[in-house]
């Protein structure tokens, strides 16, 4: 296996030499201005995460820019392969580790339907109120994170103070704040506690407020008007054929929402709207994920509303845990319980493609299953991977400034990208 | 989602226009599959933007091993008007991984192609820039493939290198050139 041979890429390294790098190799307008490629990242704050962008400039103005990434890759998809269906929750959750409510349920979602399961309406409902609260958290670190970018402290601190309370609802119906491994194959893991529902309407009648005050200190404050009003628009058109979904798409227009368009996990039960943009600029893609936030709060209170009674995880025992108390009784739970912890429930052969509305747009999960107790593929659509294809065209022709500001707006979250 | 029926119709309407293109038609689920010929890709994923799927959501590769030929690229389509999907897809021989690329006429398979590239080695002939996008550039092999180890990775550490040891393996060089091992 080893060898003394110098690799070949480790031979294209050494034939760099720094009178290369230093060579003017290009210039525009008569060579009055050079061009300059900087390398921004991997280890940047702006990147949000470790994003490594090849950009060309010209004085300030962005010529060109690639997008490099993989530095978080960790394959989870192939670890994934590795473990019986509900061992690979864990680790699908950790993708996007901002949205793992919509990593769990775009993954049992797909597992769901390989096995013609059917989610109690409670359980479904517990997910909707599970992942509009994950929607709103993912929200908050986009703004406070993003607002940081453009030079706003304190909306950081404002933005995580909300974030915690989330987080603290997390952990009184789940048992962790992140990660949580909340949603199963069938329904969800617990119900939920009580106090949880005191807790959660005191949150739900705080937080559009919150937003409120969000909008007070972005919408009349001169720095963030001038850095994101008319900033990087990018058409309906484009966005479409880059395959650009989520608010970024909404923002230009296009009021394409899965929740709305395609139901799934009974959204069809609750009012709500879907806010879209005009321009498509960096503006929009504030305004938009801001009402966003609001929308979420209305879901969440006609879920807790109409909470219906009834078991919160399928009571097919083949696929779900027996409850605690059936273990010290029945033999058969026992040998179910024994089971599903040892070998797990086999699927039988088939693909599935399930798609959900995750903050930043369609996330699919695809699970190829072989008709044992282990995933033969699973894939994750992610949105932030499709997404980060339309910064190079957002961005052509603008300040290095702007970039930065664009890149926060349109949100990418690395862990997902590079899974 | 087309029903049965409907994905014969649309199969068939593809039939007529190319008799070879449809290998097979797959519904299970609530969704349908066209299996379609690789060369006939590029034909067949137009046609059936011109029958309103025109948003191509995901690109994604699967493994089928054991079973022949066995790797397997998959195309989500989505007509957003009327909300319905179609998954396209097409098998290719290890031996003979080429399928021509899509990204000339949908951008968004861009990144999508490069990952599959990467992650099971499908040749995407005509992609603009195939090269891997998430594994570092001088990793050998297909980590996705199923008949990819899981365990045992080297770990890559220059300082190795410094030390006169393999950097890919972190054991000491054999000063004559000979092979350690």
């Amino acid at each position: 296996m080893a060898t003394t041979e110098r690799s070949a890429y480790r031979q294209m390294e050494d034939s760099i030499t720094m009178d290369a790098r230093l060579e003017r190799f290009g210039t525009v307008d008569g060579g009055e201005h050079e061009l300059l490629t900087v390398n921004l990242g991997p280890h940047h704050p702006a990147t949000h995460g470790v994003l490594r962008l090849l950009v060309t400039l010209q004085g300030e103005v962005v010529i060109d820019l690639r997008p490099i990434i993989g530095y978080v890759h960790t394959g989870i998809e192939k670890t994934a392969e590795q473990k019986s269906y509900w061992k690979a929750i864990p680790v699908v959750e950790r993708m996007d580790y901002l949205a793992y409510m919509f990593n769990a349920t775009a993954y049992c979602g797909a597992v769901e339907s390989l096995l013609d399961l059917e989610v109690p309406k409670r359980g479904q409902y517990l997910r909707v109120i599970h992942m509009e609260l994950n929607r709103i958290m993912s929200h908050l670190v986009w703004l406070g994170t993003s607002a940081l970018d453009l030079g706003a402290m304190s909306m950081f601190w404002f933005c995580f103070r909300e974030r915690e309370r989330i987080l603290d609802l997390f952990e009184q119906s789940t048992g962790q704040r992140m990660h949580t491994r909340y949603i199963q194959v069938g329904g969800v893991m617990e119900d939920i506690p009580r106090g949880f529902e005191e807790k959660l309407r005191e949150f739900i009648a705080i937080m559009p407020k919150r937003v409120g005050q969000y909008r007070d200190m972005l919408y009349k404050n001169e720095i963030a008007l001038q850095r994101l009003k008319g900033i990087c628009p990018l058409d309906e058109e484009s966005l479409l054929a880059l395959g650009v979904t989520g608010p970024l798409l909404r923002a230009a227009g296009n009021p394409w929402d899965l929740r709305k368009a395609d139901p799934y996990c009974s959204y069809e039960d609750f009012d709500f709207k879907i806010p879209v943009g005009t321009e498509g600029d960096n503006w929009d893609r504030l305004a938009v994920r801001l009402a966003e936030m609001e929308q979420s709060v209305r879901i969440i209170e006609q879920a807790l509303d109409g909470l219906p009674e009834g078991p919160h995880i399928t009571e097919d025992r083949k696929i779900a845990l027996p409850p605690r108390h059936e273990l010290g009784t029945s033999m058969e739970a026992l040998i179910h319980h024994f089971k599903l912890v040892t070998e797990g429930f086999r699927v039988p052969p088939g693909e599935h493609y399930y798609p959900i509305e995750s903050p930043r747009g369609e996330l699919g999960c695809f699970v190829r299953a072989d008709g044992s107790s282990k995933p033969a593929r699973v894939h994750m659509r992610d949105p932030s991977f499709v997404n980060l294809q339309a910064t190079a065209p957002m961005t052509r022709g603008t300040y290095i400034a702007d970039l930065i500001a664009t890149l926060a707006m349109l949100d990418p979250v690395l862990g997902g990208i590079d899974r | 989602m087309p029903d049965a029926t409907g994905l014969e119709l649309l199969a068939g309407e593809l039939r007529d226009a190319d008799a070879d293109a449809v290998l097979d038609t797959v519904h299970a689920h609530g969704k349908g599959q066209i299996v379609i010929a690789p060369e006939k890709i590029g034909w067949a994923l137009q046609q059936l933007r011109g029958k309103g799927f025109k948003s191509l959501m995901s690109v994604h590769g699967v493994d089928y091993y054991p079973e022949e030929p066995r790797l397997g690229v998959h195309y989500e389509l989505l007509d957003m008007s009327k909300v319905d999907r179609l998954t396209v897809k097409l098998r290719v021989p290890v031996d003979a991984p080429n399928v021509p690329s899509v990204t000339n006429e949908w951008p968004t398979a861009n990144h999508q192609e490069r990952e599959v590239y990467d992650m099971f080695g499908v040749v995407f002939d005509g992609h603009p820039d195939l090269r891997r996008i998430l594994m570092p550039e001088d990793y050998e092999g297909f980590p996705q493939r199923r008949d990819f180890p899981i365990g045992g990775e080297p770990v890559l550490f220059t300082a190795d290198e410094a030390l006169g040891k393999d950097y890919t393996l972190g054991i000491d060089r054999d000063p004559n050139g000979e092979d350690a091992l």
